[in-house]
């Protein structure tokens, strides 16, 4: 019997967390745009850095 | 070469590419720019969305954000600032793609004093961090603008402080109606199964509390908004759709708690934050907008932040709102008249397209009096406030129009439906206590909660948010851009509709030319042409943008006459192109109204070109369409000279006016308004502002949604125009669903309400069947909503 009352304050302590942090969530500003961050995680992290394209110089 | 795409924007390149590197580009702008980023390894930006750069068409002088050095403007702008780092938040309506995020989140490689930089996309703002030891925010102004990303700053910026506090405010209320939702659901749960009444006592009562206190913030916080509104309906003598809800919510709450305490259990704990949790998620799906699109927009997003004021000879620049009457300030090309005032020195050309819908500038001579909203077109101009910008005429127009009219939606098909709906619920309950107060008072107050409970219109309350929403997703997705859900309803009624015509039915920046007079040979239209490419009189590049592309001369001896016209020398031939007065032509006894340009050749009268409005693509049948139903109207601020084309167009039952003043279409909104019509206004400009705001429907139709446009209930793409009919066609489908799914959720009711009435009204089936009828009614709408578009709006 116990058992099952220890579980049912876990689990509500446990839910009452989560829902701690979607208000964190929701007052930091992290539903405000959600399209911005589905384009910049596909961005590369610097790893292909197209090189300078010098200006060509005339052949002598 | 000549059928090539700029490498950075994507614009054909035309004859003559501007060539760097072996890549061809449109003009030296996008060439610069693609340097730029060479420069500094950011090439990325082409290989995300190829030729994702943005064109410059208006060109920038240098000292455009030079007020950004003002302190009071700079630190009013700021979000935060201390002694090393300051962060701004700028809006480049100009964001369009992925590479635009890619870019703009790496400034920090532009230039090292630029610390962080994150784009919002929807609302096309970039938030920046910077250094301002190391980098002035007018630098950074000029570096975004370098890179074609133009910041647009304007006065309401300065004054309003953004945010959007009350969506956060509603996520959190889902978000803890879910939780209390799924908890209580799982301590109903086992009622519901064979076996559940073995469950032992003290489980029960202690589910029973468990329930009791989490339903608690979802009664006294989530579900706020229902009893306002309510109560707000109430106090204006009407019976909103939340009424009934708000009864439900709060039978419900009662009716369980007395469960809870005094037989051990949980009522209907369940069913509450279940309905809770689908009406807010309804109501969050509705108030999902456009973030970047304004719709609430005053002068004070149309005018500058700052202006040039000159005291004892030296010029400083100010906040316009710190202007007094007396000043003097300098108004350079393509600034904006901040307020009235006199013309002091330098020749004014001032377009007020935007204000009054006339395309053609205004010539001004000194001292002459000019409305503030105007364009300065050409050299730099002197002038002498006479009135502060509160009361400046176009500030006063708007301020008129300001007090908007528009009654609180009082007799939508939602309420009069919820009103009949409240009436009679509220009869069956009364029968039904009475009734069963025969056999016991405790049976008759269940009953009597029981048909709130089940009577809550929880289905009909989500039929509207998720018609009106999808429906306006779809819109959306078409290029109209509605400001609320509510503009659904009063499409769907109009009978009217008031065109505006400058800019509205007509092409702004194309006019048509035609030649009147003796046969031009074909070198001299190549010579005409060579002279006019030189002004920048709007007339001027018309008529070089009609006339065939060609080799051109080169001129001598070119004069721009202000007002007047134009000369110049070509192959030893004089052109004069202007006023009837200025080539000396006799016109005395021909009065004309259009624009016309006059042309002499070495001093002998050659003729004039004449200059008319193309009409959008579509008008024609749009007009030929919408006549068959609709009463239609035209007000336009122009002289009549294209009354016969118009009449041809609109057909003689139009109502066509001209000369009408903003104030004389406001009021001809109002008289229509009075005999009881329904309207659909459609403008552009500022001078449709008063009528767009009196009419039931202000649309405004834009070539860049993203930039001013005033005040109005819709936006939509001008390229869309011809589709205006199956947009309003398609409202009257919307409202056939609801009246569907308002017969679906009825149903539900009344299976409910036979279960109440008997007094059988077990957990178990409101807990079953509240959800099910929302979730039938919610996927019926979507799917018939998004269905039928894919068949009827294409």
């Amino acid at each position: 019997m116990s058992a099952i009352l220890f579980l049912i304050v876990i689990g509500i302590i446990v839910a009452a967390g989560f829902l701690l942090i979607f208000i964190w969530a929701v007052k930091s500003g992290q539903y405000d745009d959600s399209y911005s961050p589905s384009v910049r995680m596909l961005f590369d992290n610097e790893e292909s850095i197209p090189d300078k394209e010098e200006p060509l110089k005339k052949k002598s | 070469m000549s059928e090539s795409k700029c490498v950075h924007c994507g614009a054909d390149n035309g004859n003559a590419p501007v060539v760097w590197n072996e890549k061809a580009f449109c003009c030296q702008g996008c060439s610069t720019v693609y340097q730029i980023l060479n420069e500094n390894q950011m090439g990325n930006y082409y290989r995300i969305q190829p030729m994702s750069g943005i064109k410059v068409i208006t060109d920038t002088q240098s000292g455009k954000f030079a007020y950004l050095e003002n302190d009071e403007i700079r630190l009013k702008l700021l979000d935060f600032s201390d002694e090393t780092v300051s962060k701004i938040r700028f809006f480049i309506p100009t964001i369009h793609c992925a590479s635009c995020i890619w870019l703009l989140e790496n400034l920090s490689k532009l230039d090292n004093a630029i610390r962080y930089s994150s784009v919002n996309f929807p609302k096309k703002e970039v938030t920046i961090t910077f250094d301002h030891n190391k980098l002035s925010l007018r630098k950074l102004a000029e570096l975004l603008t370098a890179i074609h990303y133009i910041p647009e700053i304007t006065l309401d910026q300065l004054e309003k402080s953004h945010g959007n506090k009350s969506d956060q405010n509603l996520l959190i209320k889902i978000g803890i109606a879910s939780f209390s939702f799924l908890n209580i659901m799982m301590y109903s749960f086992p009622e519901y199964l064979p076996g559940g009444d073995l469950l032992e006592k003290d489980f029960k009562n202690i589910f029973g509390w468990l329930s009791f206190i989490l339903i608690l913030p979802v009664v006294f916080y989530s579900s706020l908004d229902y009893y306002l509104s309510a109560w707000k309906g109430l106090k204006h003598k009407i019976i909103s759709i939340d009424l009934p809800i708000s009864l439900g919510i709060i039978a419900l709450f009662l009716e369980s708690s007395w469960v809870v305490f005094h037989n051990g259990g949980i009522g209907y704990m369940d069913s509450l934050a279940g309905l809770l949790f689908f009406l807010l998620i309804g109501k969050w799906y509705q108030s999902k907008t456009y973030e970047a699109l304004s719709f609430e927009r005053d002068y004070k997003s149309y005018f500058p932040v700052a202006v040039t004021r000159i005291v004892d000879g030296s010029e400083e620049i100010i906040p316009i709102k710190n202007l007094r009457k007396g000043d003097r300030i300098v108004v350079r090309n393509q600034e904006l008249i901040p307020t009235d005032s006199f013309l002091l020195n330098g020749n004014g050309q001032i377009d007020y397209s935007f204000v009054t819908g006339e395309s053609v500038p205004v010539a001004k001579k000194l001292n002459d009096f000019i409305y503030a909203g105007g364009r300065q077109i050409g050299s730099s101009i002197e002038l002498v406030v006479d009135k502060e910008v509160e009361q400046s005429y176009l500030t006063q127009l708007w301020n008129q129009t300001n007090e908007k009219d528009k009654e609180i939606s009082l007799n939508t098909h939602v309420n009069k439906v919820s009103q009949y709906f409240t009436i009679v619920i509220l009869i069956i309950a009364t029968l039904a206590f009475a009734f069963r107060l025969t056999t016991s008072l405790e049976l008759a107050v269940y009953v009597f909660a029981s048909v709130l409970i089940i009577a809550c219109p929880c289905a009909l309350a989500l039929t509207i948010p998720f018609t009106f929403g999808s429906t306006m997703r779809i819109f959306g997705r078409q290029g109209l851009y509605l400001k609320n859900t509510d503009v659904i309803e009063q499409l769907y009624k109009t009978d009217t509709i008031v065109f505006d015509k400058t800019g509205t039915i007509t092409l702004n920046r194309q006019i048509k030319t035609a030649f009147h007079g003796q046969k031009l040979t074909e070198s001299e239209i190549i010579e005409i042409q060579s002279v006019v490419r030189n002004s920048n009189h709007p007339l001027s590049k018309a008529l070089y943008d009609n006339l065939p592309k060609s080799t051109l001369f080169s001129i001598q001896n070119y004069e721009e006459h202000l007002g007047l016209g134009i000369r110049a020398l070509v192959n030893e031939k004089e052109i004069k192109l202007g006023s009837p007065l200025f080539i000396s032509a006799d016109v005395s006894n021909e009065s004309f109204t259009e624009s016309r340009v006059y042309l002499s050749i070495n001093d002998i009268q050659k003729g004039y070109f004449s200059f008319a409005n193309t009409y959008r693509e579509g008008l024609q049948q749009l007009i030929s369409k919408l006549s068959q139903n609709y009463e239609l109207h035209l007000i336009s601020g122009d002289n009549d000279s294209e009354k016969e084309r118009l009449h041809e167009i609109f057909g003689n039952k139009t109502n066509i006016h001209f000369n009408q003043s903003p104030s004389d279409k406001k009021q001809y909104i109002n008289l229509l308004r009075s005999s009881g019509k329904h309207i659909l206004m459609i403008g552009d400009g500022l001078n449709d502002a008063g009528a767009l705001s009196s009419s039931h429907v202000g649309l405004t139709i834009a070539d860049d949604v993203f930039s001013f446009s005033p005040a109005c209930d819709a936006i939509m793409e001008a390229s869309k125009f011809e589709k205006l009919i199956n947009f309003i066609h398609f409202s009257h489908t919307a409202f056939k669903v609801i009246k569907a799914s308002f017969f679906i959720s009825l149903t539900y009711n009344i299976i409910g309400l036979l279960f109440a009435v008997s007094g059988n009204l077990a957990p178990i089936v409101a807990a079953i069947l509240m959800p099910l009828s929302s979730i039938t009614v919610v996927s019926f709408v979507t799917i018939s909503i998004s269905f039928l578009a894919s068949r009827k709006l294409k």
